[in-house]
């Protein structure tokens, strides 16, 4: 009998193709075949669209007031009517996009990587560091996001960077409830331990070795914010604290206009609340693909 | 047995479909269970034994279909049936029982409705039904089945839940019952009763079985006759003791060598493996299944597919060269590589170390009073059902877990701090882990090179090529493919994770390297080689091993010395020998006798009552006399008997004299000594 082969040494490394280039592939693919997926780029896209090229695309300037024409329902010179200083609607609800969409997505952008970084702090260290920062968490929850946007607001003074901090930090609770549970299991893992074997530093362990395990969480839960951040956006400029009532806004045109309703004046309401509810339906359905996806 | 079969079935093809193209998963199951017969499918993770279950039940998933072939259960044919003809087939004839007990049942719903529930299927009413639940539960001997009925499924231990399991199954009186690895995630003394459990049922209703199982000894314990299924195909087929004792196929040669033989150690031979790996799902295989990785292979393998040979005695080969089976290449080095480092200086020594966990109010004591020394240079194997504390031990050693005050853990002579965190650079690389489950131990984010590099960085201060280097070297070292090195875990088999694993733990030089049941989550043939792995690594680096596990075969292959373990105490140490050879302490005497052997003749099994207490309310004086086979009477209830030093280097806690053990069971020690055949 001759030893055929040192046992040890396989004898044929099967190369399997890498599980996980493939399931991101594959993620790809089912995202580009999911109609959800498609109809809400398709929404977001348009207004991503308005909010880069809105004024080229524009019909009318959207701060140019035709005096002689105020409050003129929809025609064709003005698709969308005119506002109650004779403003072009279509143009100022193309255009407005931009407010909207360079706030929600910076805020949200704030609100995950502080609820990311919070979520691995307290889903790693748990015990009294967890107790403590949930127990703060769980307070700032507890108060309406307005009651905390006005007070901030009144302090700091409105602009574009106040909204992004308001919002960012109302959300990161949220979203660091979120990552503590996927970090807890995580922290399970033998890999951790691992690292602590060799002296690793925290900060290596969490942003390093954990992070990239629970980016599909991540991934989830900022998609699913920013459908809330637009809203938030739009709520707060409503109320008079947007970031600058020289510039058009969906929120700012319609809190404008809502008194005009009973006389019948529906037109400079209606097309900038169908401008915020499309942008947010294209945004979710984003959000319910890409979890779907990561849920298979 | 009359001679009309329960189930049938022939030609089984089965493919899933991925990713737009059919593959191959079963390619030609072709077996047939008579009444009351119990049949046993034995092969290697990936090799169809659940899809042929599943086939049966007709619970293929959605992307599985089943190509060509038929299965006939009562000589109806089940694959022709509408869905109404199969529910009815599930609810009155067929059974399964799955693996892990645990989700096999409903956690909402109280054991003893949940078992009515079964009798209700069938027609029985509501107070019948109970009754009838009752009476059953009783039957799988569950101890005051009046009281588990009114519990819930998490409330009871795994056994107790396959217990109520095996009730539900059997509840319709079923023509088969399929048993897909029903004792794999349970302790073997627990298994040892479960697998009684099914034998007595067996007798008692005469239903047949299909037992799916990796393990050759629990099938030979269990089945009649054996199928030994390898890449879809059944590749063996015949009466289980013949085919264990003279196996006529290559692969069940190979698997059957794989296994460590009672009496064989590292440092007489390494073990035999079988080289390479599984075709691929789906594989297109022109000859025979086995030949890429068989050492008979000729010409003819390659070329035309083995029809099945009958040998006569109802058994089948599918090999050309079935009558040369036993003449397979031994694959192991001839020659050994081990050498011996034992000097019988201690390099690790545990002093009255404790750990109690607190929870909610209750004091858990996971170890007590553990007093153990590990020499340098030898494999000090651990063992003891779960719960008994193994690893909470290597927690405490490598100071993931602080101990309680008090505990001295000394290294080379300095004291040790308890939390890794607090220990020097040497110590924390001197003394690195193995854990069981490389998918965890592993991050999946990493390629193979940036897990070893890092290790090497942290431990070494390497880097650079310095790091890359010593990288390649140590992936040689573990017969590792340098080309994989970009790998990520994902892409690997489980042996070849553990080998990246097994390279990590050596990164740092460590003096010492505890193996968590490092092979509990790879099939035998892979077990053997990473086995050889870490003997041969000892004995080029003369490192010293704490080896964690519960299959006592391994443990005594590898280990020079042994160190039992019971409710966080140390029950007896001492050579590997002295401890597998009596006397014993009862305790290691009831885990020997709990664990199936292959080929052995059945001897009388010492029972061990009920399941490991809580350490939260351990008995009084020596905690194991409420399951003690030997149990001698008020002095074991009320005195905890110390760790005394029995025989030279052999200690032991019991009240029994040692002369008193020896006498006790010489009577089986004869059993134990006899080599193992068919191997």
């Amino acid at each position: 009998m001759t030893v055929a082969q040192d046992p040890a040494a396989p004898i044929a490394v099967p190369v399997q193709p890498d599980q996980a280039r493939i399931a991101r592939h594959e993620r790809l693919r089912l995202l580009g075949r999911s109609p959800t997926f498609l109809i809400g780029c398709l929404l977001a896209g348009t207004w991503i669209v308005c909010a880069l090229f809105g004024p080229l695309i524009a019909p009318h300037s959207p701060e140019f007031p035709d005096v002689l024409n105020k409050l003129v329902g929809p025609s064709g010179e003005h698709l969308f009517g005119t506002d109650r200083l004779g403003r072009d609607v279509l143009s100022r609800v193309i255009v407005g996009a931009r407010a909207v969409l360079i706030v929600a997505p910076l805020a949200t952008l704030l609100g995950t990587v502080l609820g990311t970084a919070l979520g691995l702090i307290t889903g790693f260290y748990g015990g009294i560091v967890d107790e403590v920062i949930m127990r703060i968490v769980d307070a700032v929850l507890a108060v309406p996001l307005i009651i905390i946007a006005l007070l901030a607001i009144v302090a700091l003074g409105p602009s574009r960077l106040t909204l992004i901090l308001v919002i960012g930090f109302v959300f990161s609770p949220i979203i660091a409830k979120t990552v503590r549970a996927a970090v807890l299991g995580e922290a399970q893992l033998e890999y951790v331990q691992a690292a602590r074997l060799r002296n690793e530093r925290s900060p290596y362990v969490m942003f390093a070795e954990i992070l990239p395990n629970v980016m599909g969480p991540v991934i989830v839960e900022f998609t699913v914010r920013l459908g809330y951040a637009i809203f938030a956006v739009a709520t707060l400029s409503f109320l008079g604290f947007g970031a600058d009532p020289s510039i058009p806004d969906w929120g700012q045109d319609i809190s404008q206009h809502y008194q005009f309703i009973s006389g019948g004046v529906w037109w400079p309401v209606l097309f900038p609340s169908l401008a915020i509810a499309t942008l947010i339906v294209g945004i979710n359905l984003i959000a319910d693909a890409i979890a779907q996806t990561f849920e298979r | 047995m009359t001679t009309d079969p329960a189930i049938e079935l022939e030609g089984l093809e089965v493919v899933y479909r991925v990713r737009g193209t059919d593959r191959s998963v079963l390619r030609g199951v072709t077996l047939t269970i008579g009444r009351g017969e119990s049949f046993g499918l034995v092969g290697e993770s990936g090799c169809g034994k659940t899809t042929t279950a599943f086939t049966i039940m007709r619970y293929l998933p959605r992307n599985g279909r089943v190509v060509s072939g038929s299965i006939r259960v009562n000589g109806e044919d089940l694959l022709a049936m509408g869905e109404g003809g199969v529910r009815r087939l599930r609810a009155t004839t067929l059974s399964m029982v799955y693996q892990n007990p645990g989700s096999a049942l409903n956690p909402s719903i109280r054991v003893g409705p949940q078992v009515a529930e079964a009798f209700e299927l069938i027609g029985a009413h509501k107070g019948e039904a109970r009754d009838r639940a009752l009476q059953m539960l009783t039957k799988v001997q569950i101890s005051d089945p009046a009281r588990v009925m009114r519990r819930y499924p998490h409330q009871l231990s795994g056994g107790m839940q396959q217990r109520v399991v095996i009730a539900m199954a059997l509840a319709k009186d079923p023509t088969l019952l399929i048993l897909d690895e029903p004792t794999t995630g349970l302790d073997a003394t627990v298994e040892a009763e479960v697998l009684d459990l099914v034998l007595a049922l067996r007798q008692e209703f005469g239903t047949s079985v299909l037992f799916i199982s990796h393990n050759l000894a629990v099938i030979a314990k269990m089945c009649e006759r054996v199928g030994v299924l390898y890449a879809g195909t059944v590749v063996e087929e015949g009466p289980a003791d013949q085919v264990f004792r003279d196996p006529r196929h290559p692969y069940t040669v190979g698997l059957l060598r794989c296994i460590p033989r009672r009496g064989v150690r590292k440092d007489e031979t390494p073990l035999d493996t079988i080289p390479g790996f599984l075709p691929r799902i789906g594989a297109l295989i022109p000859g025979c299944v086995f030949e890429p990785r068989c050492g008979l292979a000729q010409e003819i393998c390659r070329a035309e597919e083995p029809p099945l040979y009958p040998l006569g005695d109802g058994r089948f080969s599918r090999c050309h060269f079935h009558e040369k089976a036993h003449l397979l290449p031994r694959t192991a080095p001839s020659e050994l590589k081990t050498a011996r480092h034992a000097n019988g200086v201690p390099i690790l020594e545990l002093a009255n170390a404790g750990k109690t966990y607190r929870q909610e109010g209750q004091e858990i004591q996971a170890l007590r009073d553990i007093s153990l020394e590990i020499r340098s240079g030898e494999v000090l194997g651990l063992v003891g059902e779960s719960g008994s504390g193994k690893t909470t031990l290597a927690r405490v050693l490598l100071g993931l877990t602080a101990p309680d005050a008090g505990s001295e853990v000394v290294l080379e002579g300095n004291p040790l701090a308890g939390r890794v965190e607090k220990r020097s650079d040497d110590q924390v690389s001197a003394i690195q882990v193995v854990f069981q489950n490389p998918d965890g131990a592993l991050n999946r984010r990493f390629s193979v090179k940036r897990i070893i590099g890092r290790a090497l960085t942290k431990l070494r201060g390497l880097r650079g090529s310095e790091r890359d280097n010593r990288t390649k070297e140590l992936a040689q070292a573990v017969r590792f493919d340098e080309s994989l090195l970009a790998a990520r875990p994902s892409q690997l088999s489980g042996g070849l994770k553990q080998r990246v694993a097994i390279a990590r733990a050596f990164a740092g030089d460590p003096r010492i390297v505890l193996c968590d049941e490092p092979t509990s989550a790879l099939d035998v043939s892979v077990q053997a080689a990473i086995l050889n792995l870490l003997a041969e690594l000892q004995a080029e680096e003369g490192v010293t091993y704490l080896f964690i596990s519960h299959d006592l075969g391994v443990v005594r292959y590898i280990s020079d010395r042994i160190a039992v373990l019971y409710l966080g105490r140390v029950m007896e140490v001492g050579s590997s020998e002295t401890v597998f050879n009596p006397p014993h302490h009862p305790y290691t005497e009831a885990l020997l006798s709990a664990v199936p052997t292959l080929g052995g003749e059945e001897k009388e099994r010492i029972r061990l009552e009920g399941e490991i207490p809580s350490a939260a309310e351990p008995p009084s004086g020596c905690v194991f006399h409420t399951r003690c086979p030997r149990f001698l009477g008020d002095i074991c209830v009320n005195e905890e008997p110390p760790l005394e030093e029995v025989e030279s280097g052999h200690f032991m806690r019991c009240h029994i004299p040692i002369d008193e053990l020896r006498r006790l069971q010489s009577a089986e020690h004869d059993e134990l000594a006899k080599p193992v055949a068919g191997a």
